[in-house]
């Protein structure tokens, strides 16, 4: 790929999506839109960027943006967020959130949704305590095409042992053929939908946990404030702010504070305003009587 | 440094299964079949036991069940790793003391992620 279709493509992908890409990402860019060039019948990168520059194409920008910014995913990735999720996160919002019984969670690059499903899961081990309270997780990526594998639940034999227990897989999943389907009631705990960081957040509504790992590494430094500075206002005082375990808020957010002995968690630290409670028409999990999930 | 038995009739398992370990920083030894994998542990306990199921001699489900009759046969965190890869042998195998369940095929990110599970890695 010649600078001139790698210049192009960087401009491209910022407007769109925010994602930046240095100098040395051109392979990254090429091993990315071969797929894509392929798939659409073109004969090589360098075909696929003279049509997009001779029709400035949305349907081409978004395959482009799509191949570009799918993350990796797994279940219980790093194990250590979900661990705090458990053993941080959920009793301090039993104890702050005890009057409103309600806690909204987001995973804001939900990808094929084994973040989301992670923590539904966990939420599902807490049943009992979790009686009368609504529970609202939103998944949301800007890649369609991952969005809608969340959606179906359906995992290879190599996605469901990347990092989940076996006793989850037994509790939550069948077998569809040479694939794992997660069940129907965690499948329904979780809202996927379609969105851009680069969007406002108010459609969203607050929320109490944001998952936002492994995202912000993509973005330059300006738009890292102001993405953090957006999820600052969507947060609900005392919120839980999760990062990649290399990522960092250092120079980039002052009021998301480190939780002690803890790595890559926050909890914002700002007075309560007077702000109306962020519920949007998204599923609300309820936990009723008998304990489990439903929509 | 912790002990890990690997027990699989397959020499090339064992070998791919040990490098892994190994970089994982555990001691390992090897076993064929279950009744070799059980005499080694009534000679010295692992820490961990990666566990074929399908071999000759003694199975790897019958190994664990004489395992967890073993005086200290419990102290042992038993890892399935198997072609056996559908629900029914998953229960078997859990309901007879596992402590973890890797279909095969499998790779490191896979053993290492089971490993921190059973408490034998850190997350």
């Amino acid at each position: 790929m010649n600078s001139a279709d790698f210049d192009y493509l960087r401009t491209i992908l910022k407007k769109e999506s925010g994602l930046v890409l240095t100098d040395d990402k051109q392979y990254l860019i090429e091993s990315r839109l071969l797929p894509v060039a392929k798939k659409l019948k073109f004969e090589s990168i360098e075909k696929l960027v003279a049509e997009l520059r001779r029709t400035n194409g949305n349907l081409l920008k978004n395959h482009i943006v799509e191949a570009m910014t799918i993350n990796e995913s797994f279940f219980f990735r790093d194990k250590t967020p979900f661990d705090n999720f458990e053993k941080v996160m959920l009793p301090s919002l039993f104890e702050s959130k005890r009057a409103q019984k309600q806690i909204r969670i987001w995973s804001a690059a939900a990808s094929t949704g084994q973040e989301a499903y992670s923590l539904s899961m966990i939420l599902e081990e807490h049943a009992e305590k979790l009686k009368g309270w609504t529970v609202q997780i939103i998944g949301t990526d800007l890649c369609s095409n991952a969005l809608e594998k969340a959606k179906a639940g359906l995992y290879s034999q190599f996605e469901v042992q990347r990092g989940m227990p076996v006793k989850y897989l037994m509790k939550h999943f069948s077998q569809v053929g040479s694939m794992w389907q997660i069940s129907s009631e965690i499948r329904s705990t979780v809202q996927f939908r379609h969105f851009n960081l680069l969007n406002s957040f108010n459609t969203l509504g607050h929320f109490d946990i944001i998952f936002c790992r492994n995202v912000l590494i993509y973005f330059d430094r300006d738009m890292k404030k102001d993405i953090l500075s957006r999820m600052e206002k969507q947060a609900h005082s005392n919120a839980f702010l999760i990062l990649g375990a290399s990522e960092t808020l250092i120079g980039i957010n002052e009021n998301f504070k480190t939780v002690a002995d803890t790595r890559s968690l926050y909890q914002l630290k700002k007075e309560e305003s007077a702000k109306t409670i962020g519920v949007t028409s998204g599923a609300a999990l309820t936990m009723p009587k008998t304990g489990t999930f439903r929509t | 440094m912790k002990q890990c038995l690997i027990v699989d009739d397959s020499s090339v398992i064992r070998k791919v299964a040990r490098k892994i370990m190994e970089e994982a920083n555990f001691e390992i030894s090897e076993a064929e079949n279950g009744q070799q994998a059980l005499e080694k542990c009534r000679h010295n306990m692992p820490e961990i036991i990666l566990l074929d199921w399908n071999m000759p001699v003694m199975n790897g489900l019958e190994f664990l069940k004489e395992l967890r009759k073993e005086p200290s046969g419990d102290t042992a965190k038993v890892i399935f790793c198997t072609t056996e890869n559908d629900m029914d042998h998953i229960t078997q195998a859990i309901s007879a003391g596992a402590n973890e369940y890797i279909m095969k095929p499998f790779d490191k990110e896979i053993i290492i992620s089971k490993l921190k599970e059973v408490g034998l890695l850190e997350a």
